[in-house]
């Protein structure tokens, strides 16, 4: 029965991983860039959130449209302002400084208005945990929640993707810029869409993240972070159920190889698994690999 | 003059750089204005400065990005550190153990890099970036419960914890898990720092204008081409990458005599990013770019302590702004139209005219 539970565990903390792999696959397979401040749009998503329960005291419900909001402006002004200049860059690698900058800016920002200090974060889940089996089996509310949503925006993503006119011109422009634009798409405002959504997605898994491990600090997104970003990578990157599968795995292999090989080692037993998937498969999971041209 | 061609004079220029600072430094230092902040950063300055340079040759000679640079740094410090303590009681003389300590950490930092690099490379692009990142990582969470004593019967090695080392009653425990080395010898100083970067400038430098270098180049420029008319892909990505760690290693090795204390958790993928900032700003591909970054940007912060908690504020704006400006299309069109060439070049134009 502990196996079950851990693996439950696993599969939970996996969908987190899996949403906030889905904002940094849609921004990858539409910008090829990594988003590196991704992760810290997490951490403002949780701050938003808990500011609004604690001192303002509104309803979790309200609170978690508010972090959405929020996170989704502040991705449109990331886009705006660091990225959207940079489109035309000789180098792929100018867009993932200004990314490195618009995290370290993140963190300080939330460091000088919140401080240090970890909050505790208030779990928006309180229906109760699940006792199944007699009581031998017990799940966790959170748990449940956070898979269920996960599937959810799965398919609503790839529903949104496959059978509207924004999110077919997601995958033209994905494709091919120029020949989206010749075809009358707005790129640039696309392109908007698409951070606004993989942040709208963050704060989502932000919340779910911190319901379940509830410490909150400036740093708490760097890690979850460079996780998705692997995910991402496993499932192979620019596919959005790559990041669905790639996330699951990633969370079961962590909290399985926490629980029966070694706590201080689990990170880096993900770390091995993805290297030696790669190795295997050089273009992840469910990558496609790309035909050069001579 | 006149017979130096035109990479010999370049080198020149960045190798008398280096000096000139050297010597200015020395000499305000000896003035006694300097204050005791700033000397406390000299040494972490001139491994920022090694660590740039080499992650260069990765990045923007080899072209392949890497994320795990502190890692190899990991390497090399650890046992660079570890060979100190073990000698410390034999051999007084600090420059003859840093010697010692910076072969070591680079000969196990090229190991390392080699063994890594071989299926590394097999990767491109972004799939390459993410399993060094990984690399990196692993190193930093395996040195975290590694533990490593010495007694009587010869070296004891163990992943679980103190205990299980098994140590004789005279034995002594030198890598203690996440508390790391403590007690090495701070053999670290200014000299020895500026002496590595002069040896970092000549590999380097050597390696990038010699057949090999340009072997190199051209794999970047365009691997087919390069493959078509013979170049071993694997060889020449394998030796830049092995340098680089070595180098990186080397770095370590400095960085770790500086301190009294050393842990793992000090090598994470925030001082990889750290290092690439510092190539990416002073320009992919530009050596003597790497350096003045590095040395900027390691100031930056504490030029800007008056500001206290603003200054990583005012750095991360630096940063993107520095970004905008040097690479997106708009600010290279700005810098084309005021580029003080161009405007002294107006100026001798008009005075012809004249």
């Amino acid at each position: 029965m502990s196996f079950l539970s851990y693996l439950i565990n696993g599969i939970s903390l996996g969908s987190v991983y899996a949403i906030i792999a889905l904002g940094y696959t849609m921004v990858y397979g539409i910008a090829k860039m990594l988003n590196f401040a991704h992760g810290d749009v997490i951490m403002v998503g949780g701050y938003v959130a808990l500011t609004m329960m604690l001192n303002l005291n509104v309803n979790p419900v309200i609170a978690i449209l508010v972090a959405i909001v929020a996170c989704t402006v502040l991705g449109i002004c990331i886009e705006t302002i660091a990225y959207r200049p940079l489109l035309g860059a000789a180098s792929p690698l100018a867009v993932l400084i200004t990314a490195i900058g618009v995290s370290y800016f993140l963190q300080n920002v939330v460091l000088l208005i919140f401080g240090s200090n970890p909050k505790s974060f208030q779990s928006v889940v309180t229906f109760g945990d699940l006792q199944l089996a007699g009581g031998s089996l017990v799940i966790s509310d959170e748990a449940v929640v956070t898979i269920l949503t996960c599937v959810i925006i799965m398919v609503v993503l790839t529903l949104f993707i496959g059978k509207t006119k924004a999110g077919q011109a997601m995958q033209a422009v994905s494709e091919d810029k120029g020949a989206a634009r010749l075809m009358g798409i707005n790129v640039n405002g696309t392109i908007a869409l698409t951070f606004a959504i993989g942040s709208g997605l963050a704060a989502v898994a932000g919340i779910l993240l911190l319901s379940s491990y509830p410490s909150l600090t400036p740093y708490t997104g760097s890690m979850p972070g460079i996780k998705a970003f692997v995910a991402a990578v496993f499932g192979g990157i620019g596919s959005i159920p790559g990041a669905f599968i790639g996330g699951i795995l990633l969370g079961v292999i962590e909290i399985l190889g926490r629980a029966y090989i070694s706590s201080q080692l689990a990170d880096a037993i993900v770390f091995a698994v993805l290297i030696v998937v790669l190795l295997v498969k050089p273009t992840g999971l469910l990558g496609k690999a790309v035909q050069e041209k001579v | 003059m006149k017979k130096l061609n035109k990479t010999t004079k370049d080198n020149l220029i960045t190798y008398g750089m280096v000096l000139i600072a050297y010597v200015a430094v020395e000499i305000f230092l000896k003035a006694g204005v300097v204050s005791s902040l700033l000397q406390g950063l000299l040494v972490p300055l001139c491994v920022y400065v090694v660590l740039a340079v080499s992650l260069n040759l990765v990045v923007g000679i080899s072209g392949e990005l890497s994320l795990g640079h502190a890692g190899f740094m990991c390497v090399g410090a650890f046992a660079g550190a570890f060979v100190s303590n073990c000698v410390k009681d034999v051999i007084t003389a600090g420059s003859v153990r840093i010697f010692l300590a910076l072969l070591t950490g680079a000969a196990v930092a090229a190991v390392f890099g080699l063994l890594i690099g071989i299926p590394v490379l097999r990767l491109r692009g972004d799939y390459l970036a993410i399993v060094t990142l990984a690399f990196g990582e692993i190193i930093k969470n395996v040195m975290n419960v590694f533990y490593i004593g010495i007694d009587g019967s010869g070296i004891h090695v163990s992943m679980k914890d103190k205990m299980s080392l098994g140590l004789a009653a005279d034995g002594n425990v030198i890598i203690n898990g996440p508390q790391g080395i403590t007690g090495t010898p701070k053999d670290s100083n200014f000299t020895i720092g500026v002496l590595l970067i002069l040896v970092t400038l000549f590999i380097v430098l050597n390696l990038i204008h010699s057949r090999d270098g340009r072997a190199i180049r051209a794999i970047r420029d365009n691997r087919i081409a390069a493959e078509s008319v013979g170049i071993n892909i694997t060889k020449y990505k394998l030796m830049a990458f092995t340098i680089s760690a070595s180098l990186a290693g080397a770095a370590g090795v400095l960085y770790s005599h500086n301190l009294a204390s050393l842990q793992a958790s000090k090598f994470g993928f925030n001082t990889s990013i750290l290092v690439l900032v510092f190539v990416v700003l002073g320009g992919i591909g530009n050596i003597r770019g790497s350096i003045i970054a590095a040395v900027i940007l390691t100031l930056l912060p504490e030029l800007l302590r008056a500001l206290n908690d603003y200054r990583m504020l005012i750095y991360a704006v630096v940063l993107i702004a520095m970004m905008l400006f040097t690479s997106s299309p708009a600010g290279m069109a700005f810098r084309e139209r005021f580029s003080l060439k161009r405007l002294l070049g107006r100026t001798k134009e008009g005075k012809e005219e004249q």
